[in-house]
């Protein structure tokens, strides 16, 4: 969501796309509502039974982006399993453009399953089959004729920049064209929804990049919901607008992407951001950091900040607050869907640390004492 | 070596590939499908049906572990039934189908249980019923495990068309042993250990070469 250029374009009529009247006075439904769902395992041979999910409250409206981000083994990939019916849940509604997935036969959940896209970690490609072929797959099983599939496939392979590899096995093709050739078969079938399975968990910092961008693009040009579960701020920072934090099978925080990145409330959230740059502490002061000051320490001050404008005041405001002793460990600004984000490691005297988080404070700015060291 | 001998030789060998590709036909259309069932009944797969993946499991087991010898002997009220009689070409077909099904089931089903589950979940969340997951997924998939298990079936069916010469099938195996044998003519020994040995070659080759072709996991070049 880039404003800026958005600012040229605003008079401009807009072409009534079905997006256009979604942001318009129509209500906005949502595309998936999961209400009080729990999933609990049957115990297996010498085990206790494990639960799952625990009373899940979520709602995906139609073209947002949601994330589920949670540690491994948190209930993310049960969850998301819930949506297309593939796993059942043991308590609870699961609604998908107003159908009760959890109350379906087998029989009637194809159906369901056909509008809804889904793409995995690693990628599961059929190995027999060229990349038409893949993409094709979904169109043969919903029984489409040869020659509507041949009209079909070759737009979406210009879609995910594959044209040129049409004919060529999945073993020939790098990580990220694999995934590229994944979401164009989610896509063939023209669904509502696109389930993403930790899909970029397998690939590279750059190709991760590159498959992300191509999401956000189809979220934005062909107004398709996504849902994706993942373990990485990043991909959430760089996709979604709606984000739920998962802990031991409950949604213990969620909300807007802006919201949550610029005020963690629960520990979970803290920790999974702890990852970020300017989140992070390096390792030789995190591991000499202690609770209380003592003489001659220096504390360290998070500094967040968040959405205001002109975020090159944020060190003369640091610099103006702390004095000339301050020193800037670490620092990241980046942008969370589509507002200036902050965040840095400042350190001062010990002794005035209270009284520099308090201004910082009255400045607008987020400011926390870490710890001190020595 | 004589023409006549020759002219034997050739006969066998006929008899040979009469048995082996019936056999291993009929053992296919069957065995293939036994073998699908086995790698999908278990509890929470495809067609789960743990009962009669537990029968059928314990049926192809018992099969496989009668020596096959035996089981010509056994089933010979059976083998008259199907076949009219139970001496001969055609009734050697019997055993040896038998023998083929289960042989053919369990290579069939672990090249299936080869196959990454993920791709099955794939499949039903595209919406796929099992028997398209079966056709468009499983058996695609297992193209190559399947014709090198076949290329195994026919190979070990070479050997034991051998055996039912024993009981008068016919083919190499009891020229080898009336003439090579019984009549202590080592030429004719060599002439037939050399026939299977080519005909045995010909044939993994062959298999193999099918199996390179539909495999496409390796990277070509």
């Amino acid at each position: 969501m880039n404003m800026a250029p958005g600012a040229f374009v605003a008079e401009r009529p807009r072409a009534p796309t079905r997006k256009a009247e979604a942001r318009g006075d129509l209500p906005r439904a949502d595309l998936v509502r999961i209400e009080a769902v729990s999933k609990v395992f049957p115990a297996g041979r010498g085990g206790s039974e494990v639960r799952a999910l625990d009373g899940i409250d979520l709602s995906a409206r139609r073209g947002s982006a949601t994330a589920i981000i949670g540690r491994s083994g948190a209930g993310k990939s049960t969850l998301i399993r819930l949506i297309n019916g593939l796993e059942k849940p043991t308590a609870g509604h699961v609604h998908v453009d107003g159908v009760d997935v959890a109350q379906l036969g087998e029989r009637e959940l194809r159906d369901i399953r056909r509008s809804i896209g889904m793409i995995f970690q690693h990628f599961n490609l059929l190995s027999s089959r060229t990349v038409f072929g893949n993409v094709a797959l979904p169109l043969e099983i919903a029984g489409i004729s040869r020659h509507e599939i041949n009209a079909r496939v070759g737009p979406l392979l210009d879609l995910v920049g594959l044209a040129d590899k049409r004919d060529r096995y999945p073993s020939e093709l790098s990580g990220g064209q694999k995934q590229r050739v994944g979401i164009a078969r989610a896509l063939a079938t023209r669904p509502k929804l696109l389930l993403s399975d930790e899909a970029t968990s397998a690939l590279d910092p750059e190709t991760t990049q590159s498959v992300l961008s191509l999401l956000r693009k189809i979220n934005r040009e062909l107004d398709l919901t996504i849902l994706l579960i993942t373990h990485e701020m990043e991909v959430v920072k760089q996709i979604a607008d709606q984000v739920a934090v998962i802990d031991s099978g409950r949604i213990v925080e969620r909300g807007g992407v802006f919201e949550i990145f610029s005020a963690p409330v629960h520990e979970t959230t803290k920790a999974l951001l702890s990852g970020l740059p300017g989140f992070r502490l390096p390792a030789v002061l995190a591991t000499h950091l202690k609770h209380d000051p003592s003489a001659g320490s220096r504390a360290i001050v998070r500094v967040t900040f968040a959405g205001q404008g002109g975020q090159g005041r944020i060190f003369s405001k640091i610099a103006e607050v702390a004095g000339s002793d301050h020193e800037v460990i670490a620092g990241a600004l980046d942008e969370i869907g589509g507002k200036p984000f902050g965040s840095f490691l400042v350190s001062v005297a010990s002794p005035k640390a209270g009284q520099t988080v308090d201004k910082l404070a009255a400045g607008g700015l987020d400011a926390e004492v870490l710890g001190h060291v020595s | 070596m004589s023409p006549d001998i020759i002219l034997l030789i050739a006969k066998a060998a006929g008899q040979t590939l009469h048995m082996v590709a019936v056999a291993a036909i009929i053992g296919s259309v069957i065995g293939i499908p036994l073998g699908v069932f086995l790698a999908t009944s278990g509890r929470g797969e495809l067609f789960a049906a743990p009962g009669a993946n537990r029968v059928l499991g314990a049926v192809v087991n018992a099969t496989r572990s009668t020596p096959f010898i035996i089981l010509v002997v056994a089933i010979i009220p059976f083998t008259r039934l199907v076949a009219g009689t139970s001496i001969g070409t055609n009734a050697a077909i019997v055993p040896l189908t038998i023998a083929t099904i289960p042989f053919v089931a369990r290579l069939v089903e672990s090249a299936i249980r080869e196959i990454d589950p993920g791709l099955i979940e794939t499949a039903r969340a595209m919406g796929a019923s099992p028997l398209q997951i079966v056709w468009k997924v499983l058996l695609a998939e297992a193209r190559p495990g399947i014709t090198l298990a076949l290329t195994l079936t026919v190979v070990s069916l070479i050997g034991y068309s051998a055996m039912v010469g024993a009981v008068g099938g016919g083919g190499l195996g009891d020229l080898g042993i009336r003439y090579g044998y019984q009549r202590f003519m080592p030429d004719v020994m060599a002439a037939v250990v050399v026939v299977l040995i080519v005909l045995v070659q010909a044939v993994q080759s062959a298999g193999d070469r099918l199996a390179r072709r539909f495999d496409k996991r390796i990277r070509p070049r």
